[in-house]
């Protein structure tokens, strides 16, 4: 009897293995752009391509990885005003279902980006999809509706005529939507189970691309919400969107911000190191570094480093406590993906389609493989089953090793 | 005896629970399509139209034919729960496809349900695409009359290819009068003047080319977006008002350009944290339901017959035909349509544009014209 429980655990414990963490959202689990329990090929070629599944219409969104599945984002239509949401077998590559819905908001965006530019986010068991248009869907894991938002509906002033780009994440039981442009300009924090908003809150009134990041102080800590725009970083509370404390000195808008140990890195006057604020105390700047100023690419924190990508395409190695640069290396850019890390190796993709890895030394970087996937790639990947997903308009590739 | 008594209890059986069922597919449509703004009764419908998933085809119809009158939201709603219902139908092999396509056919119901059919349809009868598109060509259907338009571009290039220029203009001409994309609108009028025809695109589109115009008004600080100048309080050509630079007057002004553009900032000056009124009469045969479609980079707001319909405080974003589209409800006879148009003082090279372009528009896209061709005229001092 014995034997048969174990020959039954060996199988469940051969699966658990190989199942990492999902990546169920725009930089994935805490918005570091980092996977902690993933080992994707440290070197790749043509030959680690596990499967390539054909796409329609346009999306600059990420894929996410939920379990065994893996869902986009895509439109169609002259208007971009078909909205796909769209679920492969993370294993075959197989399309699972599809789902379409109308735009109920504008769909004029720039012609570089598309209406699927926000990456969508899933809580485990729902799917939240935003667009441009500011149309939010709920399914399920299977593709069952749940709830639909349409958020320029409900508000029309809710909307940039160059598109609106930023990623919403999912905290506990919200999912905070960011809606910031130059006239009605909103953030919402809506009930994952019904759409309904639990708060709604009036945001800078200046076009933003930025998305919002976790902070989480420490394991016990309940997690707060960074919203950056072009005034700077207000910290807030998810379930009641209530501000905690803000940094005023301005932010870019477009990358975003990121935190590693407990510090966040702010695109702010080049890159701006911060100690977290409290209710009662503002936050400290540690340093800042004109050198670091990330291009669209986020910043990136991990093994004791800060990494940004400059609009040149040189990816800058720096202290994270004092910002000093301890290497450079030049990589073919121009970059719009965010930087992604994974076993002691980035995974850079630029824009022309070309995924570069580097490896990390304790003093430098270097490029250990790439392959060219040939279509423009805007959209940040995702890692999870030990592989990395990339998407294009045209294609959703899985990268695996061999 | 025995035996047809149970047939007919059999048959009554089968027709209450028919009965029963359909009336649960219109009670969960109803449910689904009493969501409003901002979520309200999404918890009704989010069950209801989890319900409504799991029925088996003979739902489809029923769920096409109730968007009619239903709102944008709860149109999506609608569409979720055919889309499961269709995925089954198509794996189970029982879409409904000669209902569907008489239903695609039917130019009374609404066009999205249509298209929704359409596109259903061909995924298990490609053919019918042959059958289908080439009499969509004026349909209200938006994507449908698209597919139709291209079938022609398409065949008249075939023939321009082959020599055939009569009749490929004739091909081209054809397009024309369904095409409201502006990509096919260029790839029809290209040609078509290269094969000698003269094409009013203003006309085609509906765009309004003549114009009274004054100003500019101060907008240093983006101040006078919200300020209510003469124009908003009153329209009286005549009157001489006072600007940013001293006394102003209204002014005729036209545009010939293909796409209505009128530019400020070249045709009149390059006004810096400037506002300017514009305005144009529409004169309509009768009380109509249409859309202003408006395109510019600067800030606007917009008045007809006096009330304002909508306002946008955005600068140098980009300006594309049809950028906004304002549902408007036209009276009988003549309009007047005011147009506010805010210039800031940005000094970017990529933020020095002044310009608009209205049109008027069925909701399909396609221009409507004012029934008085003089209709600017009126406006003249």
């Amino acid at each position: 009897m014995k034997h048969e429980s174990i020959k039954l655990l060996v199988p469940l414990i051969a699966v658990c293995l190989s199942c990492g963490a999902d990546w169920p959202q725009f930089r994935g689990p805490l918005t570091n752009n980092v996977a902690t329990l993933e080992t994707p090929p440290s070197k790749v070629d043509q030959e680690n391509i596990a499967w390539t599944a054909e796409l329609e219409g346009r999306g600059a969104s990420g894929p996410i990885v939920v379990g065994d599945k893996v869902f986009i984002t895509s439109t169609t239509g002259f208007k971009q005003d078909q909205l796909h949401v769209l679920c492969f077998d993370s294993n075959s590559g197989k399309k699972l279902w599809e789902r379409q819905f109308w735009a109920t908001g504008r769909t004029q965006c720039h012609n570089k980006m598309s209406v699927a530019t926000p990456t969508p986010a899933s809580d485990g068991k729902r799917v939240f999809a935003t667009f441009s248009s500011n149309d939010v869907v709920c399914l399920d894991l299977d593709g069952n509706l749940l709830w639909i938002r349409g958020l320029s509906h409900d508000y029309p002033n809710a909307s940039n005529s160059l598109g609106m780009a930023s990623s919403p994440i999912v905290v506990g039981e919200t999912l905070i939507v960011p809606v910031e442009n130059d006239d009605d300009s909103f953030t919402t924090g809506l009930d994952v189970k019904t759409g309904i908003a639990r708060w709604k809150i009036k945001r800078p009134r200046v076009a933003n691309w930025s998305s919002p990041a976790i902070l989480k102080s420490s394991p016990d800590a309940e997690p707060m919400v960074l919203l950056q725009s072009s005034e700077g970083v207000d910290a807030i509370y998810p379930e009641t969107g209530e501000t905690a404390w803000q940094y005023e000195e301005g932010a870019g808008r477009i990358p975003s911000t990121t935190v590693g140990d407990n510090i966040l890195y702010v695109p702010s006057n080049g890159l701006t190191a911060l100690t977290p604020g409290s209710s009662s105390e503002p936050p400290k700047v540690l340093w800042k570094e004109q050198k670091l100023s990330p291009g669209t690419a986020s910043p990136l924190v991990y093994q004791k480093n800060v990494f940004t990508v400059n609009r040149a395409g040189v990816l800058n190695c720096a202290n994270p406590q004092t910002g000093k640069v301890t290497w450079r290396l030049r990589l073919k850019g121009p970059f719009s993906a965010t930087p992604i890390a994974a076993a002691n190796h980035l995974y850079l993709v630029n824009e022309k389609g070309l995924l570069q890895v580097v490896q990390l030394g304790a003093d430098k970087g270097e490029v250990t493989g790439d392959i060219d996937l040939k279509e423009t790639i805007l959209a940040t990947p995702a890692i999870a089953n030990n592989s990395l997903f990339l998407r294009s308009d045209k294609h959703l590739w899985k990268i695996s090793s061999k | 005896m025995k035996r047809s008594s149970f047939l007919f209890c059999l048959m009554f059986l089968i027709s209450s629970l028919t009965t029963v069922w359909a009336d649960d597919v219109e009670q969960q449509i109803s449910q689904i399509k009493q969501v409003q703004k901002e979520g309200q009764g999404n918890l009704t419908a989010s069950q209801a139209v989890q319900k409504l998933s799991k029925s088996d085809a003979s739902a489809l119809i029923p769920i096409l034919t109730s968007f009619e009158n239903a709102n944008p939201i709860a149109v999506n709603w609608l569409r979720g729960a055919f889309e499961a219902i269709a995925a089954n139908a198509i794996k189970q092999k029982t879409l409904p496809t000669q209902k569907l396509e008489k239903f695609i056919q039917d130019k009374s119901q609404n066009p999205r349900a249509r298209r929704l059919a359409y596109e259903t349809l061909i995924k298990v009868d490609l053919a019918a695409a042959d059958r289908i598109i080439p009499g969509m060509l004026n349909d209200a259907s938006v994507t449908l009359r698209r597919e139709a338009v291209q079938r022609l571009i398409n065949e008249a290039k075939s023939l321009e290819k082959a020599d055939k220029k009569e009749q490929a203009k004739k091909v081209y001409q054809q397009a024309l009068t369904g095409a409201t994309d502006s990509d096919q609108v260029k790839a029809i009028v290209k040609p078509l003047r290269v094969l000698g025809d003269k094409i009013d695109l203003q006309k085609h589109f509906g765009f309004l080319s003549d114009w009274m115009i004054v100003g500019p008004f101060d907008n240093r600080e983006k101040k006078g977006y919200d300020t209510a100048y003469s124009p908003e309080e009153k329209i009286e050509f005549s009157s001489t008002l006072e600007g940013k630079e001293g006394k102003v007057n209204w002014k005729s002004v036209n545009t010939e350009d293909d796409y209505g553009i009128f530019d400020i900032a070249k045709s009149i000056s390059p006004y810096k944290g400037a506002v300017m009124y514009c305005a144009a009469d529409f004169y309509s045969p009768q009380e109509q339901s249409l859309e202003i479609r408006l395109g510019t980079p600067n800030a606007w707001k917009i008045w007809v017959n006096g009330k304002l319909l909508f306002a946008r405080n955005e600068y140098h974003r980009g300006m594309v035909l049809d950028q906004y589209n304002v549902p408007v409800k036209f009276k009988p006879g003549k309009n007047v349509i005011l147009l506010k148009l805010c210039q800031n003082e940005q000094s970017d090279s990529w933020a020095q544009r002044y310009q608009f372009q209205l049109r008027i528009a069925h909701p399909s896209g396609i221009g409507v014209l004012s029934q008085k061709a003089e209709a600017t005229t009126q406006l003249t001092p």
